[in-house]
C-alpha cells in the first residue's frame, strides 16, 4: 500500500447503485415525466412522481446505509 | 385594533419571544470566541438537529418556493429534487468527513482544505468563496424580512424600513449572544413552521377550491402550459432543470456552516442515519408550492411572486394568522441569517485575516474583529437588499452555483490520493470565474444550461487533468 495523502474508505458500489436510483429518477429523466397526465392524487404527473421519489428516496438510502454497514462489519480497518 | 395593528402586533410578540430566549442562552455564559462561535462544542444530538433543520429550511422555503410557484410554474419542481437527492449526496460524503475531522481534529471546511491540500492560501480562498456566495443567501433572508412587514402592514409599511429594521435587530442579536441563542430559537421557530406549513398548504387549497384536486383541475384548464417545464418562463427547461438539480444537490453541504455542522455530529453513524431519513422533511415544501398555485387564480395580478404566499394568507385568514404565519417567517428568515453572519464574521476573522495577515493576532482580538465583521457584513447585505430586484428563489442559485464550486475539492480531497493542490486552486478560480463572466453579463442559463454547472464542470475537468499531467510522486 502507497503512503500519500490518507484518503477515505471509498463507498461500496452498490450502495453507490442504490443513490443513482432516486438521481436517475428525479433528475435525469425529466422529459419522460413533466406532463401533467395522468393525473394522480389529484395532482398533475411531474408532482405526484417527485413527490413519490421523495417518500421512496429514504428507502434506497436505508438499502445503502444496510450495504456499508455490513461492508463495515467484513472488513472494519478503513 | 386595525388588521394591520393585529397582525404587525403577533409578528412583533413572536419576534420578542424568540428574542428574550435567545439572550437568556447567551447572557447566562462567559462569552469567549470559542463560546460564542461555536458555543463551546457542547451540543447534544438535539440541539445539534434543530441547528441543521434550521439552516436548510430558510425563508426561500417559505416566501420563495410559494414564489416561483406563482410566477414561474414548473420549473419550480427542482426544489422537491434538489433537496432530496442533497441528503443522498451527504450520504456518502458526511461521514469520512466527520472521520478525518476526528483524527486530525478539524473543525471548519477552511481547516479542511487547510489539512488536506497543506495551504492556508487555499484555505483562506475557500473561505473568501464561503464569504462572498454567503452573501446572496444572507441577502435573500433579508428581503424576506421586509416582505413579511410589507404584507403584515397591509402595505403601509415599506420594505426598505422594514429590512433596516430587521437587519438591526439581527445584529445586535448576534453581537449579544452568539450561537446558541440561535440554536434554541431554532426550536421554536420549527414548530411554528410546521403549523404554518400545514395549515396553510392544506387549508388554502381547501377553502378556495374545495381541495387539491379540484384546484388542480381548475388550474390545468386556465393555464396548462404554467405546469409543465419551461412553465411561465422562456429558457428554464428540461436542460437548465438537470444541471440546476445537479449543481445545487452537490452543493447542498458545501455551505460553510453546514460542512462545519458535520464536525460537531456525535458519530459518522448518526450523519448516515441523518442523510437517510432527511428527505421526508422535503414534503412540507410541496405544501408551500401549492399555495403559490393557488394564488395563480385568486390573486393573478401580483407585481411581485415572492408576495403570494403571504398575500394569500392575508386574503383567507383572520390578521391575528396573518401575524402567526408572518411571525414564523421571521423566525425562518433570522435564524439563518444569525448563522450566516456568525460564520461570514468568523471566517474572514480567524481563517482570512489571522493567517494571511496577523499571525500573531491572539483569539481575543480575533474575536473583537468578528464582531466588527457582523457590523460590515450586515451593511453590506442590507445595502445589496435594498438595491437588489432578483427573486428570492434567484438569490439562492446564485449562491449555489458559487459554494457548488468547492465540491470538487472535497470530494477528490475525500478519496483521491493523487489531486494537487495547484489543480484544485486553478478549477475553483477557474469556475468561480465562468460563473462570475457568464452571470454578469446576463448570460445565465447560458443556451439553456445553469451557468454554475459549467463552471463546476470546468472545475472538474481542470483539478482532475492538472492532478493527472503533475503526476504526483505517490509515496
Amino acid at each position: 500500500m502507497t503512503a500519500g495523502p490518507p484518503t477515505a474508505r471509498k463507498p461500496r458500489l452498490t450502495s453507490l447503485l442504490l443513490a443513482l436510483m432516486p438521481f436517475a429518477a428525479m433528475c435525469f429523466t425529466v422529459p419522460a415525466w413533466d406532463r401533467i397526465d395522468p393525473i394522480v392524487l389529484g395532482m398533475p404527473f411531474n408532482l405526484f412522481w417527485l413527490i413519490a421519489w421523495i417518500v421512496l428516496t429514504p428507502f434506497c438510502m436505508w438499502g445503502a446505509y444496510r450495504i456499508e454497514m455490513r461492508g463495515r462489519k467484513e472488513d472494519p480497518a478503513p | 385594533m386595525s388588521p394591520s395593528g393585529i397582525a404587525l402586533g403577533v409578528i412583533f410578540a413572536i419576534v420578542a419571544l424568540a428574542s428574550v430566549i435567545g439572550f437568556y442562552a447567551g447572557a447566562r455564559r462567559k462569552m469567549d470566541l470559542e463560546q460564542w462561535t461555536v458555543a463551546g462544542r457542547s451540543f447534544g444530538v438535539l440541539l445539534m438537529w434543530l441547528l441543521m433543520a434550521g439552516e436548510v429550511y430558510t425563508t426561500f422555503s417559505f416566501l420563495g418556493a410559494s414564489g416561483w410557484a406563482y410566477s414561474r410554474g414548473a420549473p419550480t419542481l427542482y426544489i422537491l429534487a434538489y433537496i432530496t437527492l442533497g441528503y443522498a449526496v451527504s450520504f456518502f460524503i458526511l461521514p469520512p468527513i466527520w472521520e478525518l475531522g476526528r483524527e486530525h481534529k478539524l473543525q471548519t471546511q477552511s481547516d479542511f482544505f487547510a489539512w488536506r491540500y497543506r495551504s492556508r492560501y487555499l484555505a483562506a480562498m475557500v473561505s473568501l468563496v464561503g464569504i462572498v456566495f454567503m452573501i446572496p443567501y444572507l441577502q435573500l433572508q433579508i428581503t424576506g424580512l421586509g416582505i413579511i412587514v410589507e404584507v403584515a402592514s397591509f402595505d403601509g409599511v415599506s420594505r426598505v424600513p422594514a429590512m433596516i429594521v430587521a437587519v438591526v435587530l439581527l445584529a445586535g442579536f448576534v453581537l449579544a449572544s452568539g450561537l446558541r441563542a440561535v440554536a434554541w430559537i431554532s426550536a421554536l421557530k420549527d414548530v411554528l413552521m410546521i403549523v404554518a406549513a400545514l395549515s396553510v398548504g392544506i387549508g388554502i387549497p381547501y377553502i378556495h377550491f374545495g381541495g387539491i384536486a379540484p384546484m388542480f383541475t381548475a388550474l390545468i384548464q386556465a393555464k396548462p402550459a404554467h405546469f409543465v417545464m419551461p412553465g411561465s418562463t422562456a429558457n428554464l427547461g428540461h436542460p437548465w432543470y438537470i444541471t440546476t438539480v445537479l449543481l445545487t444537490s452537490l452543493g447542498l453541504y458545501m455551505w460553510p456552516h453546514s460542512f462545519g455542522a458535520a464536525f460537531s455530529a456525535k458519530s459518522a453513524d448518526t450523519l448516515r442515519r441523518n442523510a437517510v431519513v432527511m428527505p421526508i422533511y422535503t414534503l412540507s415544501l410541496a405544501f408551500m408550492l401549492f399555495v403559490g398555485f393557488a394564488a395563480v387564480l385568486i390573486l393573478p395580478n401580483l407585481r411581485d411572486g415572492d408576495l403570494s404566499l403571504l398575500s394569500m394568507v392575508r386574503k383567507t385568514f383572520p390578521a391575528w394568522f396573518l401575524g402567526l404565519i408572518g411571525g414564523a417567517g421571521a423566525l425562518t428568515a433570522m435564524v439563518p441569517a444569525a448563522i450566516f453572519i456568525l460564520s461570514c464574521a468568523t471566517l474572514f476573522a480567524k481563517n482570512i485575516f489571522r493567517p494571511i495577515f496577523a499571525p500573531r493576532m491572539n483569539d481575543h482580538e480575533v474575536g473583537r474583529l468578528a464582531r466588527i465583521m457582523v457590523a460590515v457584513i450586515s451593511l453590506i447585505s442590507l445595502y445589496l437588499s435594498i438595491h437588489g430586484s432578483s427573486t428570492l428563489v434567484a438569490l439562492l442559485l446564485l449562491g449555489y452555483a458559487g459554494i457548488t464550486q468547492l465540491f470538487p475539492g472535497v470530494v477528490l480531497g475525500l478519496f483521491w490520493k493523487r489531486v494537487t493542490m495547484p489543480a484544485v486552486s486553478t478549477g475553483i478560480v477557474a469556475g468561480v470565474g465562468t460563473l462570475a463572466a457568464l452571470y454578469l453579463t446576463h448570460r445565465d442559463p447560458f443556451h439553456g444550461l445553469s451557468a454554475g454547472f459549467l463552471g463546476l464542470c470546468l472545475n472538474f475537468a481542470l483539478a482532475i487533468g492538472l492532478s493527472l499531467i503533475a503526476r504526483p510522486n505517490p509515496t
